[in-house]
């Protein structure tokens, strides 16, 4: 207690800290700091205050700060401190504002001047502060202020000094590599300093840009080598001794950097060998620092070219840690085997017992550690019994970031090394039951398309297998309560796809489980949107094997209930499901194909099938298409000539009048149209999936074009209420595709290597089991960990067989889902091209700009199509036409598509309804049917329903 | 590099905090928290080091954003930047330091050792009181080992000097205006 008063602190500054040693509650402490703070705020700013007291002001501060609560009001004062001589002033001041102020805070430029002051000070521990000030709050802005102090501080006399400079540069390096890039050799120069010291604190800096550029430091091995060795000689000052070693944390730098430079380097690695053997000789394996240097020894010798000399001495160190009583050598000892083990698998072996003592240990860190290590080891002879124990570990976790993380290895491992399809479902049952909310949706996914692609290509009868046997596990598990809504999705997605197919189960008794289903989770509307997809797929199945379908009446009322849904999405799919039980076989069949979740969709590129329809148009006057290109163009110049008509400012209303279309054509156009959208009907489904996605390649184009256009069409979306599209939506799905694509080839390679290196070994090992005296069940489960030797050969077969077939089966998927999320997500851009024609056709036009737009509407509505009156329109009309069939049943066509047409040439809000249109089609079938909801979910909060029963939304604006 | 230093006493009181990233004053008290929460949760003679990916985040994640995703899936796991805590339980304080895995354990585990040393050196049998009313000069004893998050000085006694020095010129700079009312700092005993 007496060294209190050194510090020169008042008697409220310590009756304050006892005070909130005493509080009993954190409300009762906040109290206490908020009374403080109230005094401080007064005080601080009374004119003339001695500098002692505004040096206890500022400790209370920063005491303030440390208990969490804002005493920004005093940063000034901190600042102010800093301009002070005296050095216990200064000081005081630099450590409150590094600790206040972020690099990047206003009041820095304030201290910048001070601090070049400083680093020019005749008194060298002015010169420390001011360095360690600069550590912290100098940015990337303000490094040119004091690169050329700092430099010369480098050669400074006092290697104090010279350190400090030297971590500065180090600091000024990770903030701005290119600040300081022409600096970078000094840090060599300063690695012969003749201080000690400096140069260990040069190995700093030097680390990091070894890692960043290994190839230019190579001539440094032989110098680090030689450092090395100087100093496990014990040629530095005794000074350097820290607990008998000599200089450990200097050995211990040099050894990583030594692991860097030695790496994949047979050279350089060979000019280590000796040092490294000399320091596994020499190093006292008792201290904790001694160990220290042992480790990273390990980790060096594990990491440079492999010398078998070495990796035993590094084998031996390791099993001393793991036999320890230390949890840290321990834990420091299954870290080592990690290493180790990817060199010389064997390794593993003669520690099993070891390892798992420290799996069953009490302790998390290192049962982590050992999972860690289990995880690296997996192969497919032991991967039941390791995916077992992760899994029972993770379900006693709390933790949710490492859960997740368990559980993705767990999904990993599964994947790439699954024994049975059984056990494989199983597995995934079991990390979705515990984790699923917390996986990733990806995983879920890939599920789906695993178990709809299956294992093998060239066995069919096991893929149906493994479907059956996870329609009989969902099955059995899709009544507990409280299971993860990702889960359910893939129940709902198996139960539909496969549910009737080995005839093991009715249609009926599926359709009431899934009605069950989506019962249960009567909020969760994803899953309610999977389960009546599912259903749907159950009865067109059911239809197309020209069964009769039964309704059950539960079923029905689901049906009914969903109808009347609020989500949109729910709402189509029932009256979908409604209008496809009226439709006979034939129809069904092409509307839901059995089993083709997988098939490749088709897209024809060049449309060629509506050419002859395009010509009829041209021959009846339609104008002819005018390609992306061009029309931007003229839309640029119309633009340019009156750009207050045409190009409304983002965040404006529009108030002119939209010009008038011209009638001639719309006239003529008009009855084309309306002939062609009636026989549309007995369109088949196919033709029309390719129609759709060849629009939406098409648009997909314009939109990267037309980025300028695109945007002005944001603004007016929101005025609109119109969903913004042009949101990422569309590539991020795209790159998901693409990184699922290739985070399942990297498991490939990494499943070749892995096996391949664990396959050399697994000879003899059981001798060692029954030398020791231990519990059969750990025997048994080391020789299932580590063993398993017995069927390995038959394993290695199967793995192999495995690998080949995931390499299409990786990639298959990309082709295959690539088109349907096309057609999924590129709907909006389609909306660009459907109004641009509109604008350009006027832009080049200019009739009479002052028309009243709903007056136009309801011209429009009377000719029943709006101006699209360009040669694109047809594939429109025949895409709505066709959507309607499908969604609604065929009487409400007209009107249905009399209000389709009123929305799309109300230009500002005709997107979604077209986003919707082209949806349920299109996301029959893939699980990429989040997107559309979450669409879907937009286009409900901004008031704009697809479906044609809701025209009143725009009765007010259509007059 | 170290991330952050703490010294908390076991009510979770912070004594000290260091961040050599900055921090919103909001976020340390959470770390600090969340730090607490973990290390009161354990028991002793357990191992003293931490993973702590949940609280702090795994470095290169942060940074690269979502293709790290992939990495994390791959074989390139551990090319991340793990964040890993060391502590060591004093009486009636915990200190710790958070690093990332360029630093090696058991060396942070004797630069905890080093720091409190040093402290005892200072303030002769270092008790928690002690650090309280002389957090400031906490701060000063680590600014000598640790500099922007790298290990500086290794040596108790090197950094001893330094601390001498500074105090000894503090005092000189400030006799007349900083009238001390006893001399009994660590240095007058």
């Amino acid at each position: 207690m007496s060294s209190q008063g050194g510090w020169g602190l008042s008697k409220e500054f310590l009756d304050l800290v006892k005070s909130i040693g005493e509080a009993r509650s954190k409300a009762e402490e906040d109290r206490i700091v908020l009374h403080e703070i109230e005094i401080l705020k007064r005080r601080i700013i009374e004119p003339e205050i001695p500098k002692r007291k505004m040096k206890e002001f500022i400790i209370r501060l920063v005491y303030i700060e440390m208990l969490g609560h804002d005493a920004s009001f005093g940063y000034i004062h901190a600042v102010k401190m800093t301009h002070d001589d005296a050095l216990m002033l200064k000081r005081t001041g630099y450590l409150a504002v590094t600790l206040f102020l972020n690099e990047d805070h206003d009041l820095i430029i304030l201290i910048v001047n001070t601090i070049q002051k400083d680093l020019k000070s005749d008194n060298y521990l002015m010169v420390c502060a001011a360095l360690t000030a600069v550590c912290k709050l100098i940015n990337e802005e303000t490094i040119p202020a004091v690169l050329p102090q700092v430099v010369e501080l480098l050669a400074h006399q006092k290697e104090a000094v010279r350190k400090k400079a030297i971590m500065a540069l180090h600091r000024f390096h990770q903030r701005s590599p290119s600040s300081v890039a022409h600096l970078v050799s000094n840090f060599r120069k300063r690695l012969c300093d003749n201080d000690p010291g400096v140069m260990g604190a040069t190995l700093c800096p030097l680390f990091d840009l070894i890692t960043a550029d290994l190839s230019s430091y190579k001539d440094l091995v032989i110098s680090f080598v030689s450092i090395l060795k100087q100093v496990a000689e014990r040629r530095l000052p005794k000074t350097y001794d820290y607990h008998q070693m000599p200089a450990p944390f200097i050995q211990i730098r040099l050894l990583k950097v030594l692991a860097l430079l030695g790496s994949g380097d047979k050279h350089a690695s060979e000019n280590m060998y000796t040092v490294l053997g000399d320091i596994f000789r020499k190093c006292d394996s008792t201290s904790n620092i001694g160990n220290a240097v042992l480790y990273e020894c390990i980790c060096c010798v594990s990491s440079i070219y492999p010398n078998s000399k070495l990796l035993d001495a590094a084998a031996e160190v390791t099993s001393k840690f793991l036999k320890s009583e230390s949890h840290n050598l321990k834990y420091m000892g299954i870290d080592a085997l990690g290493r180790l083990i990817k060199i010389n698998p064997d390794i593993a072996e003669e520690h099993q017992l070891a390892v798992i003592d420290c799996l069953e240990d009490p302790d998390d860190t290192l049962k982590r550690k050992t999972i860690e290590l289990l995880y690296k080891m997996t192969k497919s002879s032991n991967v039941e019994v390791i995916v077992d124990r992760m899994i029972g570990y993770m379900i006693s976790i709390n933790d949710n970031h490492y859960k997740t993380e368990i559980a993705s290895r767990c999904v990993e491992l599964a994947e790439q090394f699954a024994p049975s399809n059984q056990w494989f479902i199983q597995t995934m049952n079991k990390v979705f039951e515990h984790a699923g909310d917390l996986v990733n949706i990806k995983v879920a996914h890939n599920l789906m398309r695993l178990i709809a692609e299956g294992f093998g290509e060239e066995d069919e009868g096991a893929d149906s297998q493994l479907r059956s046997s996870a329609v009989e596990s969902y099955l059995h598990i899709i009544g507990e309560p409280k299971l993860p809504s990702v889960f359910l999705q893939v129940i709902c997605w198996v139960l539909g796809e496969y549910g009737t197919a080995d005839g093991k189960f009715s249609a009926s008794y599926i359709t009431g489980k899934l009605c069950d289903v989506a019962e249960a989770h009567s909020n969760d509307d994803t899953v309610k949107t999977y389960a009546v997809t599912a259903i749907m797929k159950v009865c067109a199945f059911e239809i197309a094997a020209g069964r009769r379908i039964e309704l059950l009446p539960e079923c029905q009322s689901l049906i009914d209930e969903l109808s009347a849904s609020h989500s949109t999405d729910l709402q189509q799919r029932a009256y979908e499901l409604q209008a496809m039980l009226g439709l006979d076989s034939r129809a069904v069949e092409n509307i839901i194909p059995l089993d083709a979740s997988c098939e490749d969709i088709e897209v024809n590129k060049s449309m060629s099938f509506l050419n002859g329809y395009v010509e009829k148009s041209l021959e009846n006057g339609a104008r002819p298409y005018i390609p992306e290109n061009e029309r931007s163009r003229m839309l640029n110049i119309s633009s340019f000539q009156s750009p207050d008509q045409h190009v409304p400012s983002a965040h404006a209303l529009r108030f002119e009048a939209y010009e008038l279309p011209k009638p001639s054509v719309s006239v003529r156009n008009a009855s084309v149209s309306f002939a062609s959208s009636t026989d549309l009907v007995p369109v088949s489904e196919p033709m029309y999936e390719k129609e759709i996605l060849h629009l939406a390649s098409m648009s997909s184009m314009s939109d990267t074009r037309s980025a300028e256009l695109k945007l002005r069409l944001e603004g007016v979306q929101k005025k609109w209420g119109r969903p913004t599209y042009s949101t990422p939506a569309p590539s991020t799905s795209n790159t998901n595709t693409q990184k699922t694509a290739n985070g399942g080839s990297q498991h490939d390679g990494q499943g070749t290597l892995s096996s391949q290196a664990h396959e050399t070994r697994d000879v003899p090992h059981n001798s060692r089991k029954s030398q020791i005296g231990v519990s059969p069940e750990k025997q048994k489960l080391a020789a299932s960990l580590f063993g398993g030797s017995a069927s390995k050969a038959e394993k290695k077969a199967s793995s192999s067989t495995h690998k080949t077939s995931r390499v299409p089966a990786v990639e298959k998927p990309q082709v295959a889902t690539a088109p349907q999320n096309e057609s999924l997500n590129h709907p909006p851009p389609d909306l660009l091209d459907l109004g641009e024609p509109t604008i350009s056709a006027t832009a080049t036009t200019t009739t009479s700009s002052s028309m009243d737009p709903f007056m136009q509407l309801e011209g429009l509505m009377e000719q029943n199509t709006g101006p699209v009156s360009v040669s694109k329109q047809p594939d429109l009309m025949a895409l709505y036409g066709d959507t309607i069939t499908t969604g609604l049943s065929g009487d409400t066509l007209t009107s249905g598509l009399s209000d389709y047409f009123a929305n799309i040439t109300q230009s500002s809000m005709g997107a979604p309804e077209a986003a919707h249109t082209t949806q349920p089609s299109s996301s029959k079938k893939g699980p990429n049917r989040h997107d559309s909801l979450e669409k879907d979910a937009l286009a409900r909060q901004m008031g704009v329903t697809p479906s044609g029963k809701n025209p009143n939304l725009f009765s007010d604006l259509l007059g | 590099m170290i991330r952050a230093v703490m010294v908390m006493n076991t009510q979770g009181k912070p004594r000290l905090s260091k961040f050599y990233d900055f921090m919103p004053t909001e976020k340390q008290q959470d770390l600090i928290r969340r730090v607490f929460g973990v290390l009161c949760s354990r028991a002793e003679n357990l191992s003293n080091f931490i993973e702590v990916n949940s609280i702090f985040g795994p470095v290169l994640l942060e940074e690269i954003g979502d293709e790290a995703e992939t990495l994390i899936v791959g074989t390139a796991h551990y090319l991340l930047q793990d964040t890993r805590l060391v502590y060591k339980h004093y009486a009636t304080l915990y200190f710790v330091f958070v690093f990332d895995n360029s630093e090696n354990e058991l060396a942070m585990l004797d630069l905890i050792q080093v720091f409190v040393e040093t402290l005892d050196k200072c303030f002769k049998n270092v008790c928690e009181l002690d650090i309280v009313f002389n957090f400031n000069k906490m701060h000063t004893v680590l600014d000598e080992i640790i500099l922007g998050g790298q290990v500086l000085e290794t040596s108790s006694t090197e950094v001893m000097k330094a601390v001498e020095e500074i105090t000894k010129l503090e005092k000189a700079s400030n006799s007349i205006n900083l009238v001390p009312k006893s001399m009994s700092g660590w240095q007058g005993r």
